[in-house]
Protein backbone atom coordinates (compact mmCIF):
# COMPACT_ATOMS: atom_id res chain seq x y z
CA UNK A 1 0.00 0.00 0.00
CA UNK A 2 2.65 2.16 1.14
CA UNK A 3 4.53 1.59 -2.12
CA UNK A 4 1.39 2.30 -4.29
CA UNK A 5 1.40 5.59 -2.74
CA UNK A 6 4.75 6.36 -3.22
CA UNK A 7 4.26 5.54 -6.84
CA UNK A 8 1.19 8.05 -6.74
CA UNK A 9 2.86 10.67 -4.96
CA UNK A 10 6.26 10.37 -7.98
CA UNK A 11 3.24 10.31 -10.51
CA UNK A 12 1.30 13.43 -8.66
CA UNK A 13 4.25 15.93 -7.44
CA UNK A 14 7.02 14.63 -10.79
CA UNK A 15 5.70 12.54 -13.67
CA UNK A 16 2.58 15.11 -14.25
CA UNK A 17 4.17 18.44 -14.09
CA UNK A 18 7.33 17.47 -15.57
CA UNK A 19 5.77 16.09 -18.61
CA UNK A 20 3.60 19.11 -19.49
CA UNK A 21 6.15 21.74 -19.13
CA UNK A 22 8.18 19.43 -20.87
CA UNK A 23 6.09 19.23 -23.83
CA UNK A 24 5.45 23.26 -23.22
CA UNK A 25 9.39 23.15 -23.89
CA UNK A 26 9.79 20.64 -26.63
CA UNK A 27 6.92 23.00 -28.13
CA UNK A 28 9.44 26.24 -28.14
CA UNK A 29 12.55 24.28 -28.80
CA UNK A 30 11.08 22.90 -31.74
CA UNK A 31 10.40 26.41 -32.85
CA UNK A 32 14.40 27.15 -31.66
CA UNK A 33 15.57 24.27 -33.57
CA UNK A 34 13.76 24.67 -37.36
CA UNK A 35 15.06 28.61 -37.24
CA UNK A 36 18.36 27.39 -36.29
CA UNK A 37 18.25 24.76 -38.78
CA UNK A 38 16.90 26.47 -41.82
CA UNK A 39 17.80 30.51 -41.01
CA UNK A 40 21.33 29.58 -38.87
CA UNK A 41 20.96 31.19 -36.52
CA UNK A 42 19.39 30.93 -32.76
CA UNK A 43 16.69 33.66 -32.62
CA UNK A 44 16.43 35.00 -29.13
CA UNK A 45 13.60 36.60 -29.72
CA UNK A 46 12.04 33.11 -29.50
CA UNK A 47 10.93 33.72 -25.77
CA UNK A 48 9.19 37.05 -26.32
CA UNK A 49 7.69 35.69 -29.50
CA UNK A 50 5.64 33.25 -27.48
CA UNK A 51 4.41 36.33 -24.51
CA UNK A 52 3.49 37.89 -27.50
CA UNK A 53 1.73 35.84 -29.31
CA UNK A 54 0.03 34.67 -25.92
CA UNK A 55 -1.01 37.80 -25.39
CA UNK A 56 -2.48 38.11 -28.20
CA UNK A 57 -4.48 35.21 -28.05
CA UNK A 58 -5.40 36.37 -24.53
CA UNK A 59 -6.76 39.67 -26.05
CA UNK A 60 -8.91 37.53 -28.59
CA UNK A 61 -9.97 34.94 -25.88
CA UNK A 62 -11.61 38.25 -23.90
CA UNK A 63 -13.37 39.60 -27.10
CA UNK A 64 -14.84 35.83 -27.35
CA UNK A 65 -15.48 35.70 -23.44
CA UNK A 66 -17.59 39.10 -24.61
CA UNK A 67 -19.78 38.06 -27.34
CA UNK A 68 -20.24 35.12 -24.82
CA UNK A 69 -18.69 32.18 -25.89
CA UNK A 70 -17.86 29.09 -24.59
CA UNK A 71 -16.51 25.88 -25.24
CA UNK A 72 -17.88 23.89 -22.08
CA UNK A 73 -15.61 22.31 -20.18
CA UNK A 74 -12.36 23.03 -22.92
CA UNK A 75 -10.89 26.70 -22.29
CA UNK A 76 -11.98 29.65 -24.84
CA UNK A 77 -8.17 30.17 -25.53
CA UNK A 78 -7.99 27.29 -27.61
CA UNK A 79 -10.63 28.79 -30.04
CA UNK A 80 -8.49 31.94 -29.84
CA UNK A 81 -5.42 30.25 -30.65
CA UNK A 82 -5.50 30.09 -34.09
CA UNK A 83 -6.09 33.43 -34.57
CA UNK A 84 -3.45 34.32 -32.08
CA UNK A 85 -1.02 32.34 -34.27
CA UNK A 86 -2.25 34.26 -37.61
CA UNK A 87 -2.09 37.87 -35.81
CA UNK A 88 1.80 37.26 -34.16
CA UNK A 89 2.76 35.59 -37.97
CA UNK A 90 2.09 38.29 -39.68
CA UNK A 91 4.21 40.31 -37.13
CA UNK A 92 7.10 37.81 -37.65
CA UNK A 93 6.98 37.50 -41.07
CA UNK A 94 6.86 41.93 -40.57
CA UNK A 95 10.04 41.70 -38.62
CA UNK A 96 11.89 39.04 -41.19
CA UNK A 97 11.29 41.50 -43.67
CA UNK A 98 12.24 45.05 -41.88
CA UNK A 99 15.39 43.52 -39.95
CA UNK A 100 16.61 39.66 -40.61
CA UNK A 101 15.84 39.92 -44.83
CA UNK A 102 18.67 42.34 -45.13
CA UNK A 103 21.13 40.33 -43.07
CA UNK A 104 20.46 37.49 -45.25
CA UNK A 105 21.06 38.81 -48.57
CA UNK A 106 23.97 40.36 -47.01
CA UNK A 107 25.24 36.61 -45.81
CA UNK A 108 25.99 37.91 -42.89
CA UNK A 109 27.34 35.58 -40.00
CA UNK A 110 25.32 34.01 -37.67
CA UNK A 111 26.60 35.71 -35.16
CA UNK A 112 25.03 39.37 -36.33
CA UNK A 113 21.84 37.40 -36.88
CA UNK A 114 21.76 36.51 -33.13
CA UNK A 115 22.61 40.18 -32.10
CA UNK A 116 19.61 41.34 -34.15
CA UNK A 117 17.32 38.89 -32.92
CA UNK A 118 18.43 40.16 -29.64
CA UNK A 119 17.13 43.57 -30.67
CA UNK A 120 13.23 41.56 -32.06
CA UNK A 121 13.68 40.66 -28.42
CA UNK A 122 13.64 43.89 -26.68
CA UNK A 123 11.52 45.62 -28.64
CA UNK A 124 8.71 42.24 -28.84
CA UNK A 125 9.26 42.33 -25.06
CA UNK A 126 8.22 46.04 -24.66
CA UNK A 127 5.46 45.97 -27.14
CA UNK A 128 4.23 42.89 -24.97
CA UNK A 129 3.99 45.27 -22.03
CA UNK A 130 2.42 47.92 -23.96
CA UNK A 131 0.06 45.40 -24.97
CA UNK A 132 -1.28 43.50 -22.06
CA UNK A 133 0.86 44.97 -19.27
CA UNK A 134 3.25 43.37 -17.13
CA UNK A 135 0.76 41.81 -14.35
CA UNK A 136 -0.09 37.75 -13.88
CA UNK A 137 -2.89 36.83 -16.09
CA UNK A 138 -5.04 34.16 -15.25
CA UNK A 139 -6.78 33.32 -18.89
CA UNK A 140 -8.67 29.63 -18.43
CA UNK A 141 -11.97 29.23 -18.16
CA UNK A 142 -13.81 25.90 -18.60
CA UNK A 143 -13.39 23.09 -16.12
CA UNK A 144 -10.44 22.86 -13.68
CA UNK A 145 -9.75 19.19 -12.80
CA UNK A 146 -10.17 16.05 -15.22
CA UNK A 147 -9.33 14.03 -12.09
CA UNK A 148 -9.07 16.08 -8.71
CA UNK A 149 -7.91 14.96 -5.82
CA UNK A 150 -10.63 13.90 -3.31
CA UNK A 151 -12.13 11.66 -6.62
CA UNK A 152 -9.11 10.11 -7.34
CA UNK A 153 -9.11 9.23 -2.64
CA UNK A 154 -12.55 8.17 -3.07
CA UNK A 155 -12.00 5.52 -5.90
CA UNK A 156 -8.91 4.19 -4.94
CA UNK A 157 -8.86 4.53 -1.26
CA UNK A 158 -5.22 5.65 -1.41
CA UNK A 159 -4.03 8.08 1.48
CA UNK A 160 -2.03 9.51 -1.48
CA UNK A 161 -4.10 11.95 -3.98
CA UNK A 162 -3.49 12.38 -7.48
CA UNK A 163 -4.97 15.42 -9.67
CA UNK A 164 -4.81 15.51 -13.31
CA UNK A 165 -5.53 19.21 -14.32
CA UNK A 166 -7.38 19.90 -17.39
CA UNK A 167 -4.66 22.24 -18.22
CA UNK A 168 -1.84 19.24 -18.25
CA UNK A 169 -3.96 16.86 -20.16
CA UNK A 170 -4.56 19.51 -22.88
CA UNK A 171 -0.57 20.57 -23.56
CA UNK A 172 0.25 16.70 -23.62
CA UNK A 173 -2.71 16.45 -25.96
CA UNK A 174 -1.58 19.40 -28.62
CA UNK A 175 1.80 18.83 -28.26
CA UNK A 176 1.43 15.19 -29.60
CA UNK A 177 -0.96 16.14 -31.98
CA UNK A 178 1.36 19.68 -33.35
CA UNK A 179 4.41 16.87 -33.10
CA UNK A 180 2.69 14.10 -35.25
CA UNK A 181 1.87 17.08 -37.88
CA UNK A 182 5.03 18.43 -38.33
CA UNK A 183 6.75 15.15 -38.48
CA UNK A 184 4.32 13.82 -40.84
CA UNK A 185 4.66 17.35 -42.78
CA UNK A 186 8.30 17.33 -42.71
CA UNK A 187 8.72 13.58 -44.02
CA UNK A 188 6.15 13.09 -46.49
CA UNK A 189 5.33 16.84 -48.31
CA UNK A 190 6.54 18.37 -50.63
CA UNK A 191 6.77 21.59 -48.91
CA UNK A 192 8.50 19.45 -46.11
CA UNK A 193 10.71 17.60 -47.53
CA UNK A 194 12.12 21.44 -49.61
CA UNK A 195 12.55 22.63 -45.91
CA UNK A 196 14.65 19.85 -44.90
CA UNK A 197 17.01 20.23 -48.45
CA UNK A 198 17.07 23.89 -47.94
CA UNK A 199 18.58 23.05 -43.82
CA UNK A 200 20.83 20.34 -45.13
CA UNK A 201 22.32 22.53 -48.85
CA UNK A 202 21.43 25.32 -49.06
CA UNK A 203 23.15 26.07 -52.60
CA UNK A 204 22.17 22.43 -53.85
CA UNK A 205 18.39 23.47 -52.72
CA UNK A 206 19.04 26.71 -54.80
CA UNK A 207 19.91 25.05 -57.74
CA UNK A 208 17.18 22.06 -57.53
CA UNK A 209 14.47 25.28 -57.68
CA UNK A 210 13.10 25.19 -54.40
CA UNK A 211 12.24 29.26 -53.36
CA UNK A 212 14.56 30.29 -50.42
CA UNK A 213 12.17 33.16 -49.66
CA UNK A 214 9.40 30.61 -49.43
CA UNK A 215 10.95 28.47 -47.41
CA UNK A 216 11.92 31.24 -44.76
CA UNK A 217 8.12 32.45 -44.75
CA UNK A 218 7.32 28.71 -44.02
CA UNK A 219 9.89 28.50 -41.40
CA UNK A 220 8.62 31.67 -39.45
CA UNK A 221 5.37 30.60 -39.85
CA UNK A 222 5.76 27.02 -38.32
CA UNK A 223 7.74 28.03 -35.50
CA UNK A 224 5.45 31.24 -34.52
CA UNK A 225 2.19 28.83 -34.24
CA UNK A 226 4.78 26.27 -32.33
CA UNK A 227 5.51 29.21 -30.00
CA UNK A 228 2.35 30.56 -29.52
CA UNK A 229 0.77 27.56 -28.75
CA UNK A 230 3.73 26.85 -26.46
CA UNK A 231 3.23 29.76 -24.80
CA UNK A 232 -0.92 29.59 -24.56
CA UNK A 233 -0.52 26.13 -23.25
CA UNK A 234 2.07 27.20 -20.77
CA UNK A 235 0.23 30.30 -19.88
CA UNK A 236 -3.39 27.96 -19.28
CA UNK A 237 -0.79 26.14 -16.84
CA UNK A 238 0.36 28.32 -15.00
CA UNK A 239 -0.61 32.08 -15.92
CA UNK A 240 0.35 34.42 -18.26
CA UNK A 241 3.24 36.89 -16.86
CA UNK A 242 5.74 38.51 -19.93
CA UNK A 243 8.77 38.40 -17.80
CA UNK A 244 8.21 34.52 -17.43
CA UNK A 245 8.18 34.00 -21.21
CA UNK A 246 11.52 35.79 -21.37
CA UNK A 247 13.14 33.47 -18.13
CA UNK A 248 12.16 30.12 -19.82
CA UNK A 249 14.43 31.16 -23.12
CA UNK A 250 17.05 29.79 -21.12
CA UNK A 251 15.34 26.25 -20.45
CA UNK A 252 13.98 25.77 -23.95
CA UNK A 253 17.67 26.64 -25.66
CA UNK A 254 19.10 23.97 -23.35
CA UNK A 255 16.15 21.88 -24.49
CA UNK A 256 17.12 22.47 -28.40
CA UNK A 257 21.04 22.01 -27.54
CA UNK A 258 20.84 19.00 -25.51
CA UNK A 259 18.68 17.27 -28.41
CA UNK A 260 21.59 18.84 -30.67
CA UNK A 261 20.66 21.80 -32.69
CA UNK A 262 18.45 21.20 -36.08
CA UNK A 263 17.20 18.16 -34.94
CA UNK A 264 13.44 18.52 -34.39
CA UNK A 265 13.32 14.73 -32.77
CA UNK A 266 16.11 15.73 -30.50
CA UNK A 267 14.08 19.13 -29.30
CA UNK A 268 11.33 16.95 -28.21
CA UNK A 269 13.33 14.75 -26.24
CA UNK A 270 15.52 17.38 -25.15
CA UNK A 271 12.19 19.38 -23.82
CA UNK A 272 11.28 16.02 -21.47
CA UNK A 273 15.35 15.98 -20.48
CA UNK A 274 15.33 19.37 -18.91
CA UNK A 275 11.74 19.48 -17.82
CA UNK A 276 12.26 16.48 -15.59
CA UNK A 277 15.65 17.01 -14.45
CA UNK A 278 14.26 20.61 -13.09
CA UNK A 279 11.56 19.10 -10.95
CA UNK A 280 13.18 15.96 -10.35
CA UNK A 281 15.98 18.40 -8.42
CA UNK A 282 13.74 20.65 -6.72
CA UNK A 283 11.22 18.19 -5.33
CA UNK A 284 11.23 17.37 -2.21
CA UNK A 285 11.64 13.44 -2.13
CA UNK A 286 11.24 13.01 1.63
CA UNK A 287 7.46 11.81 1.48
CA UNK A 288 7.96 9.85 -1.29
CA UNK A 289 11.31 8.50 0.79
CA UNK A 290 8.58 8.15 3.86
CA UNK A 291 6.43 5.73 2.36
CA UNK A 292 9.09 3.75 1.04
CA UNK A 293 9.97 2.90 4.09
CA UNK A 294 13.23 5.67 5.08
CA UNK A 295 13.27 8.22 8.04
CA UNK A 296 15.20 10.95 6.35
CA UNK A 297 16.14 14.36 8.22
CA UNK A 298 15.74 16.82 5.39
CA UNK A 299 13.31 17.69 2.62
CA UNK A 300 15.81 15.57 0.65
CA UNK A 301 15.31 18.47 -1.95
CA UNK A 302 18.63 19.07 -4.10
CA UNK A 303 17.84 22.76 -4.56
CA UNK A 304 15.32 24.58 -4.05
CA UNK A 305 12.91 26.23 -6.29
CA UNK A 306 14.19 29.77 -6.54
CA UNK A 307 17.32 27.92 -8.19
CA UNK A 308 15.55 26.15 -10.94
CA UNK A 309 16.92 27.98 -14.12
CA UNK A 310 20.63 26.48 -12.67
CA UNK A 311 19.69 23.03 -13.74
CA UNK A 312 19.01 24.43 -17.43
CA UNK A 313 22.36 26.12 -16.76
CA UNK A 314 24.40 22.76 -15.56
CA UNK A 315 22.99 20.49 -18.44
CA UNK A 316 23.75 22.58 -20.93
CA UNK A 317 27.57 23.24 -19.68
CA UNK A 318 27.17 19.18 -19.41
CA UNK A 319 25.93 18.98 -23.07
CA UNK A 320 28.24 21.52 -24.31
CA UNK A 321 31.71 19.85 -22.87
CA UNK A 322 31.18 16.18 -23.29
CA UNK A 323 28.65 15.97 -26.68
CA UNK A 324 28.48 19.81 -28.34
CA UNK A 325 26.65 18.47 -30.90
CA UNK A 326 23.60 17.44 -28.47
CA UNK A 327 22.13 13.74 -28.38
CA UNK A 328 20.55 13.65 -31.94
CA UNK A 329 23.52 14.85 -33.83
CA UNK A 330 22.83 18.54 -34.12
CA UNK A 331 24.67 20.66 -36.59
CA UNK A 332 26.80 24.00 -35.72
CA UNK A 333 26.83 26.89 -38.02
CA UNK B 1 27.48 22.23 -90.35
CA UNK B 2 24.62 22.06 -87.83
CA UNK B 3 25.55 24.83 -84.77
CA UNK B 4 26.14 22.15 -81.97
CA UNK B 5 23.88 22.06 -79.01
CA UNK B 6 26.02 23.78 -76.45
CA UNK B 7 28.22 26.54 -78.01
CA UNK B 8 30.09 28.86 -75.48
CA UNK B 9 32.37 30.76 -76.81
CA UNK B 10 35.23 33.17 -76.39
CA UNK B 11 34.22 33.50 -72.30
CA UNK B 12 36.14 36.09 -70.46
CA UNK B 13 35.28 36.69 -66.69
CA UNK B 14 36.61 36.18 -63.24
CA UNK B 15 35.63 36.72 -59.54
CA UNK B 16 36.89 39.40 -59.05
CA UNK B 17 39.00 42.83 -61.11
CA UNK B 18 41.28 40.00 -62.86
CA UNK B 19 40.41 37.51 -65.19
CA UNK B 20 40.15 33.80 -64.70
CA UNK B 21 38.81 33.14 -68.20
CA UNK B 22 40.58 34.84 -71.29
CA UNK B 23 38.89 34.04 -74.25
CA UNK B 24 37.55 30.37 -73.43
CA UNK B 25 35.40 28.55 -76.50
CA UNK B 26 33.89 25.17 -75.64
CA UNK B 27 31.21 23.15 -77.72
CA UNK B 28 29.46 20.20 -77.28
CA UNK B 29 26.97 18.55 -79.65
CA UNK B 30 24.07 15.86 -78.76
CA UNK B 31 25.05 12.92 -77.01
CA UNK B 32 28.64 13.85 -76.98
CA UNK B 33 31.13 13.58 -73.87
CA UNK B 34 33.42 16.60 -73.62
CA UNK B 35 36.02 17.10 -71.03
CA UNK B 36 37.85 19.91 -69.72
CA UNK B 37 41.28 19.11 -68.20
CA UNK B 38 44.36 21.44 -67.93
CA UNK B 39 47.03 22.34 -65.09
CA UNK B 40 45.55 23.66 -61.42
CA UNK B 41 44.52 26.92 -61.75
CA UNK B 42 43.77 26.92 -65.60
CA UNK B 43 40.28 27.96 -65.00
CA UNK B 44 38.99 24.42 -65.66
CA UNK B 45 36.02 24.67 -62.93
CA UNK B 46 35.35 28.61 -63.75
CA UNK B 47 34.94 27.64 -67.19
CA UNK B 48 32.01 25.54 -66.54
CA UNK B 49 30.63 27.22 -63.93
CA UNK B 50 30.30 30.17 -66.67
CA UNK B 51 29.06 27.89 -68.80
CA UNK B 52 26.57 27.42 -66.09
CA UNK B 53 26.06 30.99 -64.96
CA UNK B 54 27.64 31.29 -61.80
CA UNK B 55 30.55 33.69 -63.41
CA UNK B 56 29.37 37.27 -64.90
CA UNK B 57 30.93 36.92 -68.01
CA UNK B 58 32.68 40.29 -69.52
CA UNK B 59 32.87 39.00 -73.04
CA UNK B 60 31.66 35.73 -75.12
CA UNK B 61 28.14 34.07 -75.17
CA UNK B 62 26.85 30.92 -74.46
CA UNK B 63 24.07 29.36 -76.33
CA UNK B 64 22.26 25.89 -75.95
CA UNK B 65 19.96 24.55 -78.72
CA UNK B 66 20.83 27.98 -80.56
CA UNK B 67 19.19 30.11 -77.57
CA UNK B 68 21.30 32.60 -76.42
CA UNK B 69 21.26 32.18 -72.51
CA UNK B 70 24.46 34.30 -71.55
CA UNK B 71 21.81 36.31 -68.91
CA UNK B 72 20.02 33.21 -67.18
CA UNK B 73 20.83 32.58 -64.11
CA UNK B 74 21.47 28.84 -62.99
CA UNK B 75 18.15 28.22 -61.92
CA UNK B 76 16.91 29.62 -65.14
CA UNK B 77 19.04 27.27 -66.78
CA UNK B 78 18.27 24.25 -65.49
CA UNK B 79 14.81 24.79 -67.09
CA UNK B 80 16.55 25.07 -70.14
CA UNK B 81 17.53 21.97 -69.88
CA UNK B 82 20.88 22.40 -68.13
CA UNK B 83 22.08 19.76 -64.83
CA UNK B 84 24.75 20.45 -62.58
CA UNK B 85 26.29 18.65 -60.36
CA UNK B 86 28.99 20.38 -58.27
CA UNK B 87 32.29 18.88 -57.22
CA UNK B 88 31.71 18.59 -53.74
CA UNK B 89 28.18 19.18 -51.40
CA UNK B 90 26.44 17.80 -54.04
CA UNK B 91 24.05 16.27 -52.34
CA UNK B 92 21.10 16.42 -49.28
CA UNK B 93 23.31 14.42 -46.69
CA UNK B 94 20.09 13.54 -43.92
CA UNK B 95 17.74 12.97 -46.62
CA UNK B 96 17.30 9.70 -48.45
CA UNK B 97 18.47 8.58 -51.60
CA UNK B 98 15.09 8.78 -52.70
CA UNK B 99 14.03 12.05 -51.11
CA UNK B 100 17.15 13.34 -52.86
CA UNK B 101 15.93 12.29 -56.30
CA UNK B 102 12.66 13.91 -55.54
CA UNK B 103 14.43 16.80 -54.42
CA UNK B 104 16.10 17.07 -58.12
CA UNK B 105 12.76 16.57 -59.68
CA UNK B 106 11.09 19.74 -57.47
CA UNK B 107 10.74 22.45 -60.82
CA UNK B 108 8.47 19.03 -62.32
CA UNK B 109 5.08 19.53 -62.49
CA UNK B 110 4.39 16.12 -64.15
CA UNK B 111 4.82 12.85 -63.25
CA UNK B 112 8.49 12.01 -62.31
CA UNK B 113 8.90 8.46 -61.30
CA UNK B 114 9.61 7.20 -64.32
CA UNK B 115 12.26 9.29 -64.68
CA UNK B 116 13.61 7.49 -60.84
CA UNK B 117 13.18 4.25 -61.91
CA UNK B 118 15.25 5.31 -65.03
CA UNK B 119 18.27 6.13 -62.43
CA UNK B 120 17.41 3.49 -60.06
CA UNK B 121 18.51 1.79 -63.70
CA UNK B 122 21.41 3.07 -64.15
CA UNK B 123 23.00 2.99 -60.69
CA UNK B 124 22.01 -0.64 -59.05
CA UNK B 125 23.99 0.14 -56.39
CA UNK B 126 21.84 3.13 -55.21
CA UNK B 127 18.86 1.67 -55.93
CA UNK B 128 19.10 -0.64 -53.08
CA UNK B 129 20.33 1.95 -50.45
CA UNK B 130 17.18 3.91 -51.78
CA UNK B 131 15.12 4.25 -48.39
CA UNK B 132 19.20 4.87 -46.70
CA UNK B 133 20.01 8.64 -45.87
CA UNK B 134 22.08 9.30 -48.41
CA UNK B 135 25.21 10.77 -46.37
CA UNK B 136 26.03 7.29 -45.06
CA UNK B 137 26.98 6.21 -48.77
CA UNK B 138 30.27 6.05 -49.74
CA UNK B 139 32.15 8.50 -51.55
CA UNK B 140 31.07 6.28 -55.43
CA UNK B 141 27.79 6.16 -54.40
CA UNK B 142 27.19 9.61 -53.23
CA UNK B 143 28.47 10.49 -56.64
CA UNK B 144 25.70 8.41 -58.07
CA UNK B 145 23.17 9.84 -56.22
CA UNK B 146 24.62 13.23 -56.97
CA UNK B 147 24.74 12.10 -61.00
CA UNK B 148 21.05 10.92 -60.58
CA UNK B 149 19.60 14.27 -58.48
CA UNK B 150 20.76 16.28 -61.59
CA UNK B 151 19.35 13.97 -63.96
CA UNK B 152 15.88 13.87 -62.33
CA UNK B 153 15.42 17.16 -64.61
CA UNK B 154 15.92 15.40 -67.75
CA UNK B 155 18.54 17.97 -68.39
CA UNK B 156 19.91 17.55 -72.24
CA UNK B 157 23.49 19.04 -71.10
CA UNK B 158 24.53 17.43 -68.49
CA UNK B 159 27.72 19.00 -66.40
CA UNK B 160 30.27 17.39 -63.91
CA UNK B 161 32.69 18.65 -61.99
CA UNK B 162 35.46 16.58 -61.15
CA UNK B 163 33.43 13.39 -60.80
CA UNK B 164 35.61 10.90 -59.65
CA UNK B 165 37.28 13.38 -57.04
CA UNK B 166 38.33 11.19 -54.11
CA UNK B 167 36.57 7.53 -55.45
CA UNK B 168 38.82 4.59 -55.92
CA UNK B 169 40.31 3.86 -59.32
CA UNK B 170 37.49 0.68 -59.87
CA UNK B 171 34.93 2.78 -58.77
CA UNK B 172 36.24 6.11 -61.58
CA UNK B 173 35.88 3.56 -64.26
CA UNK B 174 32.08 2.45 -62.87
CA UNK B 175 31.42 6.11 -62.76
CA UNK B 176 32.94 6.60 -65.91
CA UNK B 177 30.95 4.02 -67.96
CA UNK B 178 27.58 5.28 -66.59
CA UNK B 179 28.76 8.39 -67.95
CA UNK B 180 29.08 6.54 -71.21
CA UNK B 181 25.56 5.16 -71.10
CA UNK B 182 24.15 8.50 -69.92
CA UNK B 183 25.64 9.79 -73.36
CA UNK B 184 24.11 7.16 -75.42
CA UNK B 185 21.13 8.01 -74.29
CA UNK B 186 21.47 11.53 -76.09
CA UNK B 187 22.62 13.87 -73.13
CA UNK B 188 25.76 15.55 -74.22
CA UNK B 189 28.04 15.65 -71.14
CA UNK B 190 30.59 18.35 -70.11
CA UNK B 191 32.75 17.57 -67.69
CA UNK B 192 36.13 18.50 -65.86
CA UNK B 193 38.50 15.93 -64.51
CA UNK B 194 41.82 15.45 -62.88
CA UNK B 195 42.39 11.79 -64.16
CA UNK B 196 42.93 13.59 -67.41
CA UNK B 197 44.21 10.28 -68.87
CA UNK B 198 41.07 8.21 -68.37
CA UNK B 199 38.57 10.86 -69.08
CA UNK B 200 39.94 11.53 -72.38
CA UNK B 201 40.04 8.02 -73.46
CA UNK B 202 36.17 8.07 -73.53
CA UNK B 203 35.86 12.38 -74.45
CA UNK B 204 34.65 12.30 -77.90
CA UNK B 205 36.41 15.94 -77.81
CA UNK B 206 38.79 17.71 -75.56
CA UNK B 207 39.60 20.52 -74.17
CA UNK B 208 43.11 21.38 -73.11
CA UNK B 209 43.14 24.90 -71.31
CA UNK B 210 45.97 26.87 -69.89
CA UNK B 211 45.57 30.18 -68.53
CA UNK B 212 42.04 30.67 -68.53
CA UNK B 213 42.38 30.05 -72.77
CA UNK B 214 42.24 27.37 -75.00
CA UNK B 215 45.50 25.52 -76.00
CA UNK B 216 44.05 22.27 -77.59
CA UNK B 217 41.19 20.88 -78.68
CA UNK B 218 41.29 17.67 -80.78
CA UNK B 219 39.36 14.29 -80.18
CA UNK B 220 40.62 12.28 -77.18
CA UNK B 221 42.02 10.10 -78.98
CA UNK B 222 44.27 12.46 -80.81
CA UNK B 223 44.97 14.21 -77.51
CA UNK B 224 46.28 11.23 -75.83
CA UNK B 225 48.39 10.75 -79.30
CA UNK B 226 49.56 14.42 -79.52
CA UNK B 227 53.18 14.06 -77.72
CA UNK B 228 53.56 17.35 -76.59
CA UNK B 229 50.27 17.22 -75.08
CA UNK B 230 51.39 14.13 -73.52
CA UNK B 231 54.52 15.68 -72.40
CA UNK B 232 52.90 18.57 -70.91
CA UNK B 233 49.97 17.64 -69.24
CA UNK B 234 49.46 13.91 -68.93
CA UNK B 235 52.92 12.96 -67.37
CA UNK B 236 54.71 11.11 -70.26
Amino acid sequence: MDFLNALVAILNFVVIPAAAYGAQLALGALGVTLIYGILRFSNFAHGDTMAFGTGLVILVTWGLQALGISLGPLPVALLALPIGIALCSAFVLGTDRVVYRFYRKKKSDSIIMVMASVGVMFVMNGLTRLLIGVDEIRFDDGARFLISVQDFKAWTGLTEGLALRLSQALTLVVTALCCWALFRFLNKSRSGKAMRAYADNEDLALLSGIDPERIVRLTWIIATALAVTAGTLYGLDKSFKAFNYFQILLPIFAAAIVGGLGSPIGAVAGGFIVAFSEVAVTYPWKKIATYLGFQPEGLLQLLSTEYKFAVSFVILIVVLLFRPTGLFRGKAY
Amino acid sequence: MAEPYLSASAMRGGYGKADILNGCTLTVDQGQIAVIVGPNGAGKSTAMKAVFGMLNLREGAVKLGGEDITRLTPQERVHKGMGFVPQTHNIFPTMTVEENLEMGAFIRTDDYRETIEQVYHLFPAVADKRKQNAGELSGGQRQQVAVGRALMTKPRLLMLDEPTAGVSPIVMDELFDRIIEVARTGISILMVEQNARQALEIADIGYVLVQGANRYTDSGKALMADPEVRRTFLGG
